[in-house]
């Protein structure tokens, strides 16, 4: 609580205390010579009134000086008067003091949600341990790194900026931009990046940026500014609200003024309009929902997902159709050997052997998966045969020589040629064939390698409503079927140079009104480098963020910072609770204020009932939108 | 020149008609107020900078008595 909340609650305590006090002589009737007499009685009011409402009546004063005649402390102010001067003076002084009350109860809840929203984004680095050239250590504002800089970072310690690291070894904590604690292991030659937290090896590192170029110091000014890009839903209510109270009051001078020319009752229907000036706010609807877009952000920030505007957040709670290009989003976009497949009498060990000592000088994608396989295996270069006359055959493979004979490592038509009927690839996969000679040895069949959460993730998609996923590749039309099949995409196009890929977005977009009407909203996945056009095109570019590539946190309009395509439901999940809340809160308070309007010129609400329709429902509505702050409520389960 | 302050400003709506008012001040060329983050962003002409940012302060009072901008 800030010292300023603190001195306020004081004085309204008091207030309230003396109010209760002079409240109780008034109705008990001890002390007739001071409540009988009107003037006197009315002084004795004022002081708690003034007491708790000094700073209302300021501004309101200081409001029709500067010509803003409309605030609420106007209004209040007003209203107040208006119960004083119907004689109604302890329902004046107690529509103050809960009016002022509930204004603190917003101010606190409001301090509350932005503290929590900061706490959910602890993750500044606030110093660093800087390497002086005689080896000392200094340590500095995490700000006044500069580029070039060696710095050293202790176990536990938040890495302060982006660096490399000159040496050591360690574990690295990536929650705070992914969410998720998985540890990634660094050594020398590595980039880390701000804002990680170092495991328990002590690391030397280079600073390649400064703070506020790091990708912490970004990430946190993103979400900042993300609540500038307006829903719009917040756009409504910003329009509704200028419209609101100018009505409202006109509708508080007319019911003061029509029914008492009929009915000469000017103490009640004056009483009335009072009321409506009191609802005449909209302050729960212009406070709690930015509140709740903000909490979203938050919230998907704290799920290692940057969502660039609350706008971006608002659509992605009516995605119908999600677009994914396939290398590197849907896939891991690494070649890898996936099945090894040796002819009868073939040993597989030795296949793969064979083959990855006949590739071993080549840079070839497929030699270079080949070699990863034989790691994997626990193969290493001293349990290679030695061949010699290694030659390349474009187009077909490799052949070298072993004791005499010739060793082939290549594709069909190689096999061809040797007149060899290698059997046939598998649609999905390149086949690389093995032979001695003319003997057929065997095939590795390799693969760009489908992350293993990718087909759940689609499948928590569909979950979440999304009517079609759709993949886009400029790969072969057998392979992407393959992997359509495998993930359970629902349609394919394959072959596309990428200029087809944002036409065939563009179709998608065109026909989603008729297919799925008009709320429907289209969202593109990609990685961010090579996808920059088809992600500004779509409703929502959705691109793997690769722990902050500038690329991609440039190109898209929400960032999945650890390329886990199971965010994607998360984030949606977060929207849809996002906007609910957002809708319940208009609906609630809308529906509350126009009910106590009503009552209200009926005579069946006092003023009590309106300064609960106007603060009370404030603070309920702003409790209802910090529910988005709970912790780890979006949390995956793992 | 464009800087960020820290602000403190009670009313969503003041904060809105706040940036608006700035907005038409003479020299500035764009300004933000921020009431969820509770910050002020002013870009304005490099040589006049400090006088434009008294006259958004001045011009931010009126409309809410209680905004004030840490310099």
């Amino acid at each position: 609580m800030s010292a300023k909340l603190r001195k306020e609650l004081r004085i309204d305590i008091l207030a309230l205390v003396l109010f209760f006090a002079i409240m109780a002589v008034d109705k008990t009737g001890l002390l007739p010579a001071v409540f009988d007499h009107k003037w006197i009685s009315l002084l004795v009011y004022l002081i708690p009134y003034f007491l708790v409402g000094w700073d209302v009546v300021r501004e309101a004063a200081l409001g029709i000086k500067n010509r803003r005649p409309l605030d609420e402390s106007f209004l209040m102010t007003l209203a107040t008067i208006g119960a004083f001067v119907t004689g109604e003076n302890s329902e004046a002084v107690a529509v103050m003091l809960f009016y002022q009350i509930g204004e603190w109860f917003q101010s606190y809840a409001v301090g509350q949600s932005r503290r929590s929203i900061t706490e959910l984004m602890d993750i500044v680095p606030e110093y660093a341990n800087l390497e002086l050239e005689d080896g000392s250590v200094e340590t500095i504002d995490a700000d006044d790194v500069e580029p070039g800089n060696i710095l050293v970072i202790r176990a536990g310690e938040r890495i302060p900026v982006d660096g490399e690291v000159l040496s050591g070894e360690s574990l690295i904590d990536t929650a705070a931009l992914t969410g998720e604690s998985v540890p990634r292991s660094v050594h020398a030659g590595d980039e880390v990046i701000s804002g990680c937290v170092n495991g328990d090896g002590l690391l030397r590192v280079r600073a390649l940026k400064a703070f506020e170029d790091s990708t912490v110091a970004k990430v946190l000014e993103m979400v900042e500014e993300a609540s500038e890009k307006k829903s719009h839903t917040e756009n409504f209510i910003t329009r509704f609200a200028r419209y609101y109270t100018p009505i409202v009051v006109a509708a508080a001078v007319i019911l003061a003024i029509v029914p008492s020319l009929f009915t000469g009752a000017w103490s009640t229907w004056i009483y009335r309009a009072c009321t409506f000036l009191v609802i005449s706010c909209p302050c729960a609807l212009v406070i709690s929902v930015p509140l709740a877009f903000f909490g979203g952000i938050g919230a998907a920030s704290s799920q290692g997902v940057l969502v660039k505007g609350s706008n971006f957040l608002e659509l992605m709670a009516h995605l119908d159709t999600v677009v994914s290009d396939k290398t590197g989003t849907l896939t891991m976009g690494n070649f890898s050997v996936t099945e090894i497949r040796p002819a009868e009498g073939v040993n597989e060990r030795q296949l793969l052997t064979t083959a990855a000592a006949v590739e071993s000088m080549s840079t070839h994608p497929i030699a270079v998966s080949i070699r990863q396989r034989m790691a994997e295996e626990g193969i290493t270069d001293a349990d290679l045969p030695k061949l010699s006359n290694i030659t390349n055959h474009s187009g077909r493979g490799l052949t070298a020589e072993r004791d005499g004979r010739v060793l082939s490592v290549g594709n069909a038509r190689m096999m061809e040629e040797l007149g060899i009927s290698a059997p046939a690839g598998s649609d999905a996969a390149t086949a690389v064939y093995v032979a001695e000679g003319s003997r057929y040895l065997g095939a590795l069949y390799i693969q760009d390698e489908v992350k293993p959460d990718a087909k759940r993730a689609l499948k928590e998609m569909k979950e979440e409503g999304v009517r079609q996923v759709i993949m886009l590749t400029g790969d072969r039309q057998s392979v992407g079927d393959a992997v359509a099949q495998e993930l359970n995409v629902d349609h394919v196009y394959a072959e596309l140079l990428p200029q087809i890929k944002v036409e065939k977005v563009e179709e998608l977009l065109s026909e989603l009104p008729l297919k799925a009407g008009k709320n429907a909203k289209l969202a593109f996945v990609g990685d961010g480098i090579n996808d920059a056009p088809v992600l500004s095109r779509a409703d929502v570019g959705i691109a793997m963020g690769s722990l902050g590539s500038d690329a991609a946190i440039e190109a898209a309009d929400v960032v999945i910072m650890d390329d886990n395509l199971r965010k994607i439901p998360v984030v949606m999940r977060i929207a849809r609770k996002t906007v609910g809340i957002s809708t319940g809160n208009i609906i609630f308070a809308l529906a509350v204020k126009l009910l106590i309007l009503l009552l209200g010129a009926l005579g069946y609400a006092n003023m009590w009932a309106a300064v609960f329709a106007d603060v009370g429902v404030a603070v309920l509505c702003i409790l209802n939108s910090m529910r988005l702050l709970m912790r780890k409520q979006f949390q995956l389960p793992q | 020149m464009k800087k960020k302050f820290k602000c403190e400003i009670d009313c969503a709506n003041c904060a809105a008609a706040v940036e608006e008012a700035v907005k038409k001040i003479d020299g500035v060329i764009d300004a933000k107020v921020n009431f969820m983050m509770q910050k002020f962003t002013l870009e304005a002409d490099d040589d006049r900078f400090d006088a434009i940012l008294e006259e958004a302060i001045k011009v931010g009072r009126k409309i809410e008595p209680d905004f004030s901008v840490e310099v």
